[in-house]
């Protein structure tokens, strides 16, 4: 086979699909182990602190993903931590996706109910106890269906790290089409379908999580 | 820091009022795309059910960089449209996909009382869900739609991939003038934040004069 699809190029579109999936699956696990930390310390109100990190996640998330990515690639190196590109990409999505889902899990705990946290504590849990076995679970499986949504953005956001030269999907796309300008409609149709399948079937997850909770 | 700004005001507030101009742009746009969407989206018809469910899960499931991309490099070459341009088509394709299905969930949550009432006085389907139903879906969808405009502003930053001089791109340009990355990003990401905090801002205010409005 030769043109668009030969086997080289696909060898190395296939390597982008690789690194794109090791990114995003590296993110959702820091950013949801961070995330549900900051949800916890937004829903429980510790003085200063809790204000603090809201200051903090607010900021985060109210600005582009793209400068967050810009700026640990290029600004950070000035206070003496130099990243590489894969480094780079994942710790500004997991910071920017932790800010996301603290918020989303925060309204999860919220959404449990107080009656929860005072039957528990009226047995005689403490607040750690009532918090790990009673309310997290809970405010977990309700947050399940926004959850898997911000990670279908977190999955089509790693396109954005083409900005700082990763090898991932799209930029390994734009070198194909690159060599030729008739592999532009064939490799942007590729890596469209390419994104869609991960991601539709994410959706049809959060839709079947959804179904089972109601 | 403030030399920074002091030396670039007028590149820096170049690119801050191309960003609001994309995202006012691609605000209305998606408005009304993402409306037809949904409306598709809940026709009664099979057919166009299925158009509008395509295009939004399409829309939905791409990144807006793909489809940025393919208007500048694919699109651009046969129609001369300009990166502005490219990148605020790309933004209102992707937006209004999410904004269709905020107007789905507010229409959704909508008493179906209210169709069936409209439905028995007469009105037709176009008629008693364009008149009736939807003004009261769009109402309902306000605090999800606030997201999406707040997002919209956030990635309208997809403007700089393709030369469209918006604020990021502009933040680049001057950090690769004065290497100085650390602080040019930090008046840019401020600049950024007072675009989007006050869209929240006056999203808020939104929601609690059409709540106020409402008889509890």
């Amino acid at each position: 086979m030769s043109g668009a699809f030969s086997l080289i190029n696909m060898h190395y579109l296939l390597g982008g699909l690789v690194v794109t999936i090791v990114v995003s699956v590296i993110s959702i696990l820091i950013s949801f182990v961070l995330g549900t930390l900051i949800g916890i310390i937004l829903f429980e109100k510790v003085p200063y602190f809790t204000k603090t990190v809201r200051f903090i996640s607010n900021t985060i998330r109210n600005l582009p993903l793209l400068l967050l990515i810009f700026f640990t690639f290029f600004a950070l190196p000035k206070l003496g931590v130099e990243l590489n590109a894969f480094a780079a990409t994942v710790v500004a999505m997991s910071v920017f996706e932790a800010s996301m889902v603290g918020e989303i899990i925060r309204g999860g705990l919220l959404s449990v109910g107080a009656d929860q946290a005072e039957g528990a504590l009226s047995t005689g849990m403490n607040k750690v106890q009532t918090l790990w076995h009673i309310l997290l679970p809970q405010a977990l499986k309700k947050s399940i269906p926004p959850l898997i949504s911000q990670f279908i953005s977190l999955v089509k956001d790693t396109s954005l790290a083409t900005a700082i030269v990763l090898p991932e999907l799209t930029f390994r796309s734009q070198v194909i089409y690159g060599q030729n300008p008739n592999y532009m409609i064939p490799m942007f149709i590729t890596i469209a379908i390419m994104y869609f399948i991960i991601n539709y079937g994410l959706s049809l997850l959060a839709k079947w999580f959804d179904k089972r909770m109601v | 820091m403030i030399n920074i700004f002091l030396e670039n005001w007028k590149t820096l507030l170049d690119g801050f009022w191309i960003t609001i101009l994309s995202s006012i742009v691609g605000l209305v746009g998606s408005l009304v795309l993402g409306t037809i969407f949904a409306l598709l989206e809940m026709a009664p018809n099979k057919f166009l059910k299925f158009i509008g469910s395509a295009f939004v899960e399409f829309f939905r499931n791409i990144p807006l960089l793909v489809i940025t991309l393919f208007f500048y490099v694919v699109v651009a070459a046969d129609f001369h449209i300009s990166g502005f341009w490219s990148g605020t088509i790309g933004l209102i394709l992707y937006t209004s996909a999410f904004i269709a299905e905020c107007i789905r969930g507010g229409v959704d949550s909508v008493d179906p009382g209210q169709m069936e009432g409209a439905r028995a006085n007469g009105l037709t389907y176009t008629q008693a869900m364009v008149q009736v139903v939807l003004p009261q879906g769009f109402k309902l969808a306000i605090p999800s739609l606030g997201n999406q405009f707040i997002n919209l502003v956030k990635n309208s930053s997809i403007l700089s991939f393709v030369a469209g001089f918006d604020l990021m791109y502009q933040a680049n340009v001057i950090s690769g003038e004065n290497l100085d990355p650390f602080n040019t990003y930090i008046i840019v990401g401020i600049m950024y934040l007072i675009i989007t905090v006050s869209v929240s801002k006056c999203m808020s205010i939104i929601e609690s004069k059409v709540n106020g409005g409402a008889t509890e």
